[in-house]
């Protein structure tokens, strides 16, 4: 797995370089720098297309996008879906049935026919925004994962009948991350009673934070679990399920902590009403900022290399992101331990039997 | 935090929960939960298979114990009964060897007493023999006395011849 994804970030690193020495032709334009911030900006940022990679033509100074279009769903007085090739980076402006909407920086708005953008004084955009529901890179890379999850894991659940009892083919990798999970996290945050109803939630948020994590650090760009609505997401359904699944004493704790004196109990009620929220809060957070973090670091100094222009600066820095990309890879496998881990231990929290 | 708020997107939220708890409840139904039946399973049995070998060696070794323990006690026993036997036979010898004597003494003593008998009547008998003898002896001599007078006269001559009255 990890050497496999060494040499995707090589890829990536010869299809980036590919794109920033086009870059370094049109400097009239935008410096280095300016382009290799947006450059990070816009790979951060989730797309309505699939691009892969793009280069600009030297005397035009038009980017070309390789890649496919995904499906753009609007919610805007009835459902519209268009493909994402009709908007064209931006350059078009899509009608459909009877609106015109037209892409700006990474979000579609509605606008005339000439796609006419209006500013406030503060310089944000005043246009009206459709409720975007597409089909975007993200999504397309969630349902991908999902595929390859429901293939992975439901073949290793044939491989059992056809093995007797015995894991075999690509699943027995993975055979023994869920005994780990089962065995060092549900378990001993849970407990032997209440732990079998919470892992299949368990085990699918390991797996697909894990993968996920991974298929970001290919040179793919996908960052799904470095954006804040797909954790968000993650983190509601822990809340959830943490506080559907609570029994009496947890919310005894909550709101009338036992084993302290009584005065302090109206004192503590309010703040551990506040950690409730807190807790999936954190969860959301912390993958969020651990993703994106390391995401920006990575292409920052990937950027470095070309800012540098020079042997000695430019191969410290492929050295440096060498090392750094590595550390991804553990970063994808921690944060989804992490977030899988403190799951557990909020449902622990939650379904634990008084014993004061 | 503003930008995060107005960076949010919400199609992306809406999707990724959709497929998130679709995947889970796919995943329990299709993977997880046979996955995890199956390695339960799969450890009781492995647990099950340690604890009855686990057994069978205990079983064994007690099984080995007792035959040891029966083999000391038939030892012993054997053991026992050849002492016991090489008593009785002592004893028998033991029994037989005085009953001997004792039955030699009597024979002995019997032969004794018949032999004083037999003698006591030889005695007897030759006893009354000589008598009778006697008898007979002195009445024969007495008869040739006074039959043979001649004899006695030839012998009173011959007495009076030597005698020589000078």
């Amino acid at each position: 797995m990890i050497y496999k994804n060494g040499r995707y970030f090589f890829l990536s690193l010869i299809i980036l370089s590919a794109s920033f020495a086009d870059a370094k032709e049109e400097e009239n334009e935008l410096t280095l720098q300016e382009e290799i911030t947006e450059y990070i900006y816009h790979h951060v940022q989730d797309s309505h297309d699939f691009s892969l990679f793009s280069t600009k033509d030297k005397e035009t100074g038009e980017k070309k996008y390789y890649g496919f279009p995904l499906p753009v769903i609007l919610v805007d007085e009835g459902v519209k879906i268009f493909m994402s090739s009709n908007l064209d980076h931006g350059k078009k402006v899509v009608n459909a049935s009877g609106k015109y909407y037209k892409l700006y920086h990474g979000k579609i708005y509605e606008t005339d026919s000439k796609g006419y953008i209006s500013y406030d004084d503060k310089g944000n955009v005043t246009n009206q925004m459709p409720l975007d529901m597409s089909i975007t890179k993200s999504v397309f890379s969630m349902l991908l994962i999902s595929l390859l999850m429901f293939w992975l894991f439901t073949s290793l659940a044939k491989s059992y009948k056809e093995n007797n009892q015995i894991a075999s083919g690509i699943g027995r990798f993975f055979e023994p991350i869920v005994i780990l999970i089962r065995d060092e996290i549900a378990i001993p945050s849970i407990g032997e009673n209440n732990y079998k109803k919470y892992m299949s939630f368990l085990l699918t948020l390991f797996f697909f934070i894990w993968f996920l994590n991974l298929l970001g650090l290919s040179p793919l760009g996908v960052n799904a679990t470095g954006n804040i609505a797909v954790t968000f997401g993650l983190a509601l359904v822990t809340f959830l399920i943490t506080n559907f699944t609570a029994n009496k004493t947890y919310w005894k704790h909550i709101f009338w902590m036992p084993g302290v004196p009584v005065w302090l109990k109206p004192l503590l009620a309010p703040i551990e009403l506040l950690g409730v929220f807190i807790k999936p809060f954190s969860l959301m957070i912390r993958l969020y900022a651990n993703i994106l973090a390391g995401h920006i670091v990575l292409y920052s100094l990937i950027g470095l290399i070309f800012i540098f222009k020079n042997l000695v600066g430019s191969s410290l820095s492929l050295v440096l992101v060498f090392f750094i990309s590595i550390i991804e890879v553990l970063v994808a496998l921690l944060q989804a331990y992490i977030f899988t881990l403190l799951s557990a231990l909020y449902f622990g929290f939650a379904v634990q039997e008084d014993d004061h | 935090m503003e930008k995060l708020i107005s960076e949010f997107s919400s199609g992306l939220f809406f999707w990724q929960t959709i497929i998130f708890v679709t995947l889970i409840f796919l995943l329990r139904k299709y993977a997880w939960k046979p996955i995890l039946d199956t390695v339960n399973e799969r450890e009781k049995s492995i647990r099950d298979s340690l604890n009855s070998a686990k057994e069978a060696k205990k079983e064994m070794e007690n099984l080995q114990a007792e035959n040891k323990k029966i083999l000391q006690e038939a030892r012993a026993e054997s053991d026992a009964m050849i002492i016991q036997a090489k008593q009785s036979g002592k004893d028998i010898v033991d029994k037989a060897k005085s009953d001997a004597r004792l039955e030699a003494e009597n024979i002995l003593l019997q032969a004794r007493t018949s032999i004083e008998n037999e003698k006591r009547s030889a005695m007897n008998e030759i006893k009354n023999q000589v008598a009778d003898l006697s008898i007979d002896i002195a009445s024969k001599v007495l008869e040739n006395e006074l039959d043979h007078d001649k004899n006695h006269q030839e012998y009173i001559s011959k007495i009076l011849k030597e005698k020589k009255f000078d």
